[in-house]
């Protein structure tokens, strides 16, 4: 019976709560909060302080600088590209890897012969490890004994090196990125696509709607939800992109195919220059945070 | 009655235990890739642990990179090995200055004066001794004998800078590859900067630039070891798609005989067999040496030499057992096995008699009669301007940046330090 009068409590934001409803707060907030701000709250105000400070990684902080990693960070090249080439991910998820994950996830939702194997085949290269996928097409790509060397030299053309081209050396990283995630999405879409109520497409080609009218009209704003969700993981997931560059290009030739992490990775940590990583770290969680609230608001309100 | 079964086995595993937790575990940390420095170590730790009961040493390996990488977060852990591999240099003071060294002057003085002194005394901080060097090498040219007769290239008389272009141009006219590099690692084509640095600007020039005098990096003396190795790069003697070269796969075309010669350190004698596409190599009498080329108004002399000087360094919480293994390893009769075996060139006085193998005895000639030695740039410089000098270096090859810009980005970096 209390445990009723507490469950409408909850449920009704209006009502204010009584003193059982606060001892309830006290006993299960503390865990999370405590994850929470071990894990997550702690770390980044840390890396905050530790982005004032010229430091080496090596004992406590001790040379203060105030803004200056930011100031260098902002006349960084190799940082700036590094934005650029993170935009490309995004650009690139967007418009190329969701929609054929859409494209996919439409031919294998059904119950056609075969549809579960093609499903478990796409969804394949997601469950391998980002580093053992990097190396596996490092090789692929390397231009005296990959596959694309051989196929190259059974055509009889010269070889290509494509991963010391400067402008095209970050195109095998979003090869490998589309080929990589776009099965995640396809899971996504079909299990949303499996979830359309089947009686509105019936009716649909009853009144005649063609094929492309069904899909626009009906399955794409159904839809809705899963799309927006896969926009979103997308978007973040590729702001954090890291693991897949390091083994691929190691930043690439000349700096030219870093991302924000890799640059963090290289040229704070590698170098002992444990300050300035904090302060890329920092701008990479505000436009993160930015993001994700911003498009929260704007684009998932009604989810 | 379970539970009280299962206490009772806990009891006796602990207590079975407890001798073996009574051992004290010394850890050493390193990146030898080659095979007789291996053997060699394993050897002193297994004669050490047979002849100290209550001690196990033990060497660990970790790439490379890896090591680079994880090193100082290691040091600062539980984790932290007792002794580790040393280049020397700019990460050794900043690892002296974090307090993570053990100060052993007084324990290993008796052992130091066996060895080089300019060894010894890269291994000093502010005058006091954080480590034991075992190891000094000299990056030279290797040269494939075979080839360079093909071209009608003879390596006796490549002095200056302009025989040295000529040799490539020849090489290559007979349509062979005239230099390998790993430029994929970066490292390796830095070696070509410091040596020019070295030979044009001689012994002073490092300090000068560290001390911002004329300039700091920006001074003629790295706008002009940039133009020259732009001058080199410019002839196209590299290897086709060497800027994704691994370093491995570049001791793997020098000893499969694709390229003509390859500047690298002793250790390429140890690694281009293994990484041969036949797995042999070349054979010892088909290598020669060359040094690098003098360039003409230069300051250097021809006798200065670039190279590394390699020890172990021993970390702050070390047991006493550590510095008593490293006296044990410095021991002459191990130098000179560690000579014979090819495996490097040891620092101990006289353990080079025991080098049978011609070119290591060349190297180690070559040490003891160096008029000045430089330590890797990469290392001497710490690891923010270093890497900034390796990718510089490949930068400037490539012909992506001008030798006046890429001496401005290491200034900059040093000033940003």
């Amino acid at each position: 019976m209390v445990l009723s009068t507490l469950a409408t409590s909850y449920l009704e934001p209006a009502r204010r709560m009584n003193a059982n409803g606060w001892a309830i707060v006290l006993v299960f907030l503390p865990p999370a909060l405590l994850l929470f701000t071990v894990f997550v709250a702690l770390p980044m105000t840390e890396a905050a302080w530790y982005s004032f400070y010229n430091w080496n990684g090596y004992g406590r902080p001790e040379r203060f600088i105030g803004l200056t990693n930011y100031r260098y960070l902002i006349g960084n090249a190799t940082f700036l590209r590094a934005l650029v080439n993170n935009g490309l991910v995004i650009a690139v998820s967007l418009v190329v890897e969701l929609p054929l994950a859409l494209a996919a996830a439409m031919m294998v939702a059904g119950r056609i012969a075969g549809a579960a194997a093609f499903r478990m085949i796409f969804f394949l290269p997601y469950v391998l490890a980002d580093v053992g996928a990097g190396l596996i097409w490092r090789y692929m790509f390397d231009g005296d004994y990959g596959l694309v060397a051989t196929i190259k030299g059974a055509l009889g053309l010269q070889p290509y090196y494509l991963l010391a081209d400067k402008d095209w050396a970050f195109t095998a990283i979003l090869i490998v990125i589309v080929w990589k995630y776009f099965g995640f999405y396809m899971m996504l879409f079909v299990a949303g696509l499996q979830g359309i109520d089947k009686s509105l497409l019936e009716a649909a080609e009853i009144d005649g709607a063609s094929p492309w009218q069904r899909f626009r009209y009906i399955v794409l704003p159904q839809l809705g939800p899963m799309i927006r969700l896969s926009i979103f993981f997308s978007v973040v997931g590729s702001l954090q992109l890291f693991d897949i560059v390091v083994p691929l290009t190691g930043g690439g030739p000349f700096d030219t195919t870093h991302t924000m992490v890799s640059f963090l990775y290289y040229f704070g940590i590698t170098r002992m220059r444990v300050g300035f990583g904090s302060a890329v770290g920092v701008v990479l969680f505000f436009i993160c945070v930015t993001f994700a609230i911003g498009y929260q608001r704007i684009f998932m309100r009604d989810d | 009655m379970k539970f009280r079964h299962l206490a009772f086995a806990a009891a006796c595993v602990a207590g079975l235990s407890v001798p073996a937790l009574a051992e004290t575990n010394v850890t050493i940390l390193h990146v030898n890739e080659v095979a007789p420095a291996r053997d060699l170590w394993n050897k002193i730790a297994a004669d050490y642990n047979a002849s100290h009961p209550g001690v196990k040493v033990q060497f660990k390996y970790l790439e490379n990179e890896a090591f680079k990488a994880k090193l100082p977060t290691m040091l600062q852990s539980d984790d932290r090995p007792d002794m580790f591999y040393s280049w020397a240099g700019g990460v050794m003071q900043a690892q002296d200055k974090a307090g993570l060294l053990k100060d052993i002057s007084a324990d290993v003085a008796d052992v130091e004066s066996t060895m080089s002194q300019t060894a010894v005394n890269a291994f000093k901080v502010e005058g006091k001794v954080v480590g034991v060097p075992f190891e000094m090498g000299e990056v030279a040219f290797y040269y494939n004998k075979k080839l360079f007769a093909q071209a009608g290239v003879k390596a006796e008389d490549i002095k200056g800078w302009d025989d040295f272009l000529g040799a490539v141009k020849k090489l290559k006219a007979a349509g062979i590859t005239p230099i390998v590099v790993g430029a994929g690692e970066k490292w390796p084509m830095h070696f070509y900067y410091a040596y020019l640095v070295v030979r044009i600007g001689g012994d002073g020039a490092l300090a000068d630039a560290k001390a911002n005098k004329n300039g700091g990096f920006k001074n003629a003396v790295f706008v002009e070891a940039g133009k020259r190795l732009h001058e080199l790069a410019a002839l196209e003697p590299f290897q086709a798609g060497y800027l994704q070269t691994t370093h491995a796969q570049s001791a793997g075309v020098f000893g499969d005989g694709k390229a003509a010669m390859d500047l690298m350190g002793p250790w390429l004698l140890g690694m281009q067999a293994p990484n041969s596409a036949s797995g042999k190599g070349l054979a010892a009498e088909d290598i020669g040496i060359l040094s690098f080329p003098t360039v003409p108004d230069g300051k250097g002399k021809a006798t200065d030499t670039m190279g590394g000087v390699n020890g172990f360094l021993v970390s702050k919480s070390a047991p006493k057992e550590a510095v008593d293994f490293l006296k044990f390893f410095s021991q002459k009769k191990y130098a000179e096995e560690a000579g014979a075996t090819s495996a490097y060139i040891p620092v101990v006085k006289g353990a080079e008699a025991a080098i049978k193998d011609p070119l290591q005895k060349r190297l180690a000639d070559d040490l003891a009669a160096s008029t000045y030695h430089q330590n890797y740039l990469d290392q001497d410089l710490g690891p923010s301007v270093g890497r900034v000098i390796n990718d510089m270096s490949v930068a400037v090859a490539a012909g992506e940046k001008t030798p006046e810009a890429a001496a401005a980005a290491i200034q900059e970096a040093a000033e940003q330090q």
